[in-house]
């Protein structure tokens, strides 16, 4: 159904594309330092967004609090982030600059995201290199003492600043750290193992959260001049993906249920380089960090039956189809077209593994080179996490990989104010659809998460503020909405919990997921999704009829918070696949069997698609809203990478 | 293969607590152990029973959420593993395996295998950080470290803070947790205006707590799923007599 009414204004500054961010914060409003105080600010998420955007509001003077499900801000997902993130600073003097950064990135995005946020993207990357040193991340050094860079996919310089194989954790800690500062001097206020579940809008604005205490199961209002929600990504919907257990669309869902509109939700990111599953009672697929690639050679046998070792398989029996297929980035090619590939390989029947699932990571070359010494020095802790999961040594015998659910291009949709449809309801982080287009670049995500959260949300949310009237300065939960909302969540948790069925939450979150992977994953189909959806109803029915959740709502119950996100991951699931059965295109991640060259490839379809698909709530369905996506700087070519 | 599991079952923090037999059958040796508890929570939850609660998350070892004391050991029987990353191919077929929550007077249990840990964001909320302003910042090659210091500093950041070192210290010290971030900050150039301060309040919010002396047994260094050495808890008590 379409919704052409509705007139988005995605509020880029004009001017020349170098000078838009400059303009904004040129004008941008401000809130005299004697008056922050009187503005809260409710932050929900602590990874790197929501701890950055957090500590850098509560140090203006805003008084903030912050939300989290995990016992402390620091476990939240940003912190298994392997690779590295990426600053245009050119320190390897090997033509980087920022409008190359820009390009890459919006190329590896297969054009399908603003030019002006991107390209503020790049701009920013620098700075946050030097906060975080100022932090205290021990980024990698050279033995000269200064930052060591390496390559990731879709690019041809070394741009990425790694800290060994951690550099989430470690920038996650810079940002906790700066968060428990503002803690210490009074400014935040932090709520962990709070679950929010959902939005109060009042007057048209964004006002307050209800969470649950997930610890006492105690239900609270909170009230606020602005909301920031910055809850990651919802990739654990595929249940088997890399994310964290408790990774979840719950709050996104929630807020879009009130107003905020959608963009993009089924542009998923599957990586390909994940632990292979080995068995049903699988509930994770481990990540192993991308960088692997650069001196990891891809491959799987040439011969179909093969049933030699890997070892044993001589060169000239061996498929290195990356480098095959794509031979002027090979290994490095982008996240979607390497994951394709190797679907494309496993489907043929040249899967390795058990399962026939997987393909071979091999650092044998990689060895002769820069011996054993020198793998461990860059991929050691991988190497580690390798044999302590599989058991097997990965100096010894090729890497078994395969693609898995990773990382939500999609989300809420955002004005380049970072503001959602929702006045007062900011999105950062992976939680909003905005800089990473149909595809994004290693390396990027713990970017864009700093600096939604460090320099930009700070001058657009203070701006925000500054605007409000007399009258909405006055705060209070006393008032409808919350009631209203208070009362909706208290009955469908007791529902929930009174169902008393047959089957648990997990046993539905599995179905859901096999549904995602075969029908709205890798590769989608027009008849596949039509399908999809209609399974993902008679589950969603099935689900609300046959849950089993023991205990009741009112203490701790771990089942009840599966089950709260599963109900909502249901509905995310079906929109999901609207988005992806009206998209007659193949763009990214997202890979339409209808639209393909003849070698396979991915066919975009500029002339009719080059727009947001963004999405208004129904209950009998979504409403598609067009936001135009318009070039004034690059020329969208075909993707290539041969 | 087959276990006998015994489980300690508190229903709050109040309530007294107790082991309890489940035995379990069918368990694949690749199975991760908090998979084998998934197993374990699924038949309790479609027979009428009250699932185990344990705290999880990343199930890659690095959010530090997980934790459990397994046969007596924080984490369980390998060295330097965190509970997620353990994979019942380290047990044998037909093993009694003993569960319980991590132990110390400064975490308290919130629910069967639960604890409640904030005692150690106090710790860093206490001044666990270098007190630069977000957004601004010199330009980063400006300063430039050494490699040795940035690597030394990061064998101490990469802890995850899961409190197995407590856990598994006979006085349910935190030295080892506090010690990671006074080295970590101390040895980087940017973390040396504040050290003697940093490193005078962590010690004494440490001792508040209710976290144990150190008494240099390396039982935490053994659990330590980042190989955090008990070098830095040497470091520490220098430089807080130093301070």
């Amino acid at each position: 159904m379409e919704a052409s009414s509705i007139h988005l204004q995605s509020k880029i500054p004009e001017g020349p594309l170098e000078e838009k961010w400059s303009t904004f914060k040129k004008n941008a409003r401000l809130v005299s330092p004697t008056n922050r105080s009187k503005y809260k600010v409710i932050v929900v998420g602590t990874g790197l967004a929501g701890s950055s955007a957090a500590a850098s509001l509560a140090e203006m003077g805003f008084e903030v609090s912050t939300f989290c499900f995990q016992d402390s801000p620091r476990r939240a997902h940003s912190v298994a982030a392997q690779g590295g993130v990426n600053a245009a600073k050119n320190y390897q003097n090997d033509g980087d600059s920022v409008y190359r950064m820009f390009y890459d990135t919006i190329k590896g995005g297969d054009f399908r995201s603003r030019e002006a946020n991107v390209y503020r993207l790049a701009e920013c990357s620098g700075h946050l290199i030097d906060q975080a040193v100022a932090q205290g991340v021990p980024f990698a050094r050279e033995y000269s003492g200064y930052l060591n860079n390496r390559s990731f996919g879709g690019v041809q310089v070394s741009r990425t600043f790694y800290a060994r194989g951690q550099t989430g954790q470690q920038l996650l800690l810079g940002a906790y750290q700066a968060l428990m500062r503002q803690v210490h001097l009074g400014k935040v206020s932090s709520h962990t193992r709070h679950e929010m579940l959902d939005l109060v809008v009042a007057n048209g604005k964004a006002q307050g959260i209800i969470v649950r205490n997930l610890d006492t199961g105690e239900i609270t209002r909170h009230a606020a001049h602005a909301v920031v929600l910055a809850t990651g990504g919802f990739g654990k919907i595929f249940y088997l993906s890399t994310l964290a257990m408790g990774c979840n669309g719950s709050a996104i869902w929630r807020a879009h249920k009130k107003g905020a509109l959608t963009a993009c939700p089924s542009w998923t990111q599957i990586h390909p380089t994940c632990l292979p599953q080995s068995g049903t009672h699988q509930s994770k697929l481990t990540l192993m960090s991308e960088s692997l690639r650069n001196d990891g050679r891809i491959w799987v046998p040439a011969k179909l039956g093969e049933n030699r070792s890997a070892k044993d398989i001589p060169e000239e029996d061996r498929d290195y189809y990356l480098e095959r297929r794509y031979p002027s980035y090979g290994n490095l090619a982008p996240r979607d077209i390497s994951s394709r590939a190797a679907k494309e390989r496993i489907d043929a029947g040249y899967g390795v593994g058990a399962m026939k699932n997987a393909v071979y990571l091999d650092f044998k070359d990689a060895i002769l080179n820069q011996g054993k010494a020198g793998v461990k020095k860059k991929y050691g802790n991988l190497f580690d996490m390798y044999q302590k999961i599989t058991g097997v040594n990965a100096y010894e015998q090729p890497m078994l990989i395969s693609p898995a659910a990773h990382f939500s291009m999609g989300g809420l949709w955002v004005d380049y104010e970072l503001s959602t449809t929702i006045p007062g309801l900011f999105a950062i982080g992976e939680a909003n659809f905005a800089d990473h287009g149909a595809n994004r670049l290693g390396a990027n995500s713990l970017l864009q998460a700093c600096v939604d959260g460090y320099y930009i949300l700070p001058y657009t949310l203070p701006h925000y503020l500054a605007g409000l009237g007399k009258d909405e300065k006055k705060l209070s939960t006393d008032q409808e909405a919350f009631d209203l909302a208070e009362q909706d969540i208290r009955s469908e948790v007791k529902r929930l919990t009174s169902v008393n069925g047959s089957r648990t939450v997990d046993d539905f979150h599995r179905s859901l997921g096999k549904i995602l992977y075969d029908f709205c994953g890798l590769s989608r189909t027009e008849s596949g999704l039509a399908e999809a959806i209609q399974k993902i109803n008679d589950l969603k029915d099935a689900f609300h009829q046959d849950v089993r959740i023991p205990g009741s709502s009112d203490q701790m119950n771990d089942e009840l918070e599966k089950a709260c996100r599963v109900a909502d991951y249901l509905e995310i699931a079906r929109q999901m696949c609207e988005d992806a059965l009206t998209r007659h295109e193949s763009c990214g991640a997202h890979f339409r069997e209808e639209y393909q060259t003849p070698e396979g490839e991915a066919e975009r379809n500029d002339s009719e698609f080059a727009f947001i698909s963004c999405w208004k709530y129904g209950k009998e369905g979504s409403q598609l809203i067009r936001e135009p996506l318009q070039f004034d700087y690059v020329k969208p070519t075909e993707r290539s990478y041969k | 293969m087959n276990f006998l599991l015994k489980i300690w079952r508190q229903p709050s923090p109040k309530a007294k607590g107790k082991l309890v037999d489940y035995p379990i059958s069918e368990i694949s040796p690749d199975m991760s152990f908090l998979e084998m508890l998934d197993t374990l929570n699924e038949s309790l939850i479609v027979n009428d029973q009250e699932p185990v609660a344990y705290d999880h998350d990343c199930r890659e070892g690095i959010c530090g959420q997980c934790g459990v004391v397994i046969n007596g050991r924080a984490h369980g029987p390998l060295a330097n593993t965190s509970t997620c990353t353990l994979h019942m191919r380290s047990f044998n077929d037909g093993d009694t395996i003993y569960i319980e929550p991590f132990r110390a007077e400064a975490f308290p249990v919130k629910k069967d295998l639960k604890v409640d840990r904030s005692a150690l964001d106090k710790i860093i909320i206490s001044g666990g950080y270098i007190s630069v302003r977000t957004g601004q910042a010199p330009e980063a090659n400006s300063i430039p470290i050494s490699n040795e210091a940035v690597e030394g500093a990061f064998d101490a950041a990469a802890c995850i803070g899961c409190g197995a070192c407590v856990a598994s210290c006979k006085n349910a010290s935190a030295a080892l947790f506090t010690a990671a971030k006074i080295s970590h900050l101390a040895q980087l150039p940017q973390g040396q205006v504040e050290h003697k301060k940093r490193t005078r309040q962590l010690v004494q919010t440490m001792d508040e707590l209710g976290f144990g002396a150190c008494s240099n047994t390396g039982a935490c260094e053994v659990e330590c799923p980042q190989h955090i050495s008990i070098a830095h808890i040497a470091l520490m008590n220098r430089e807080y007599w130093k301070s």
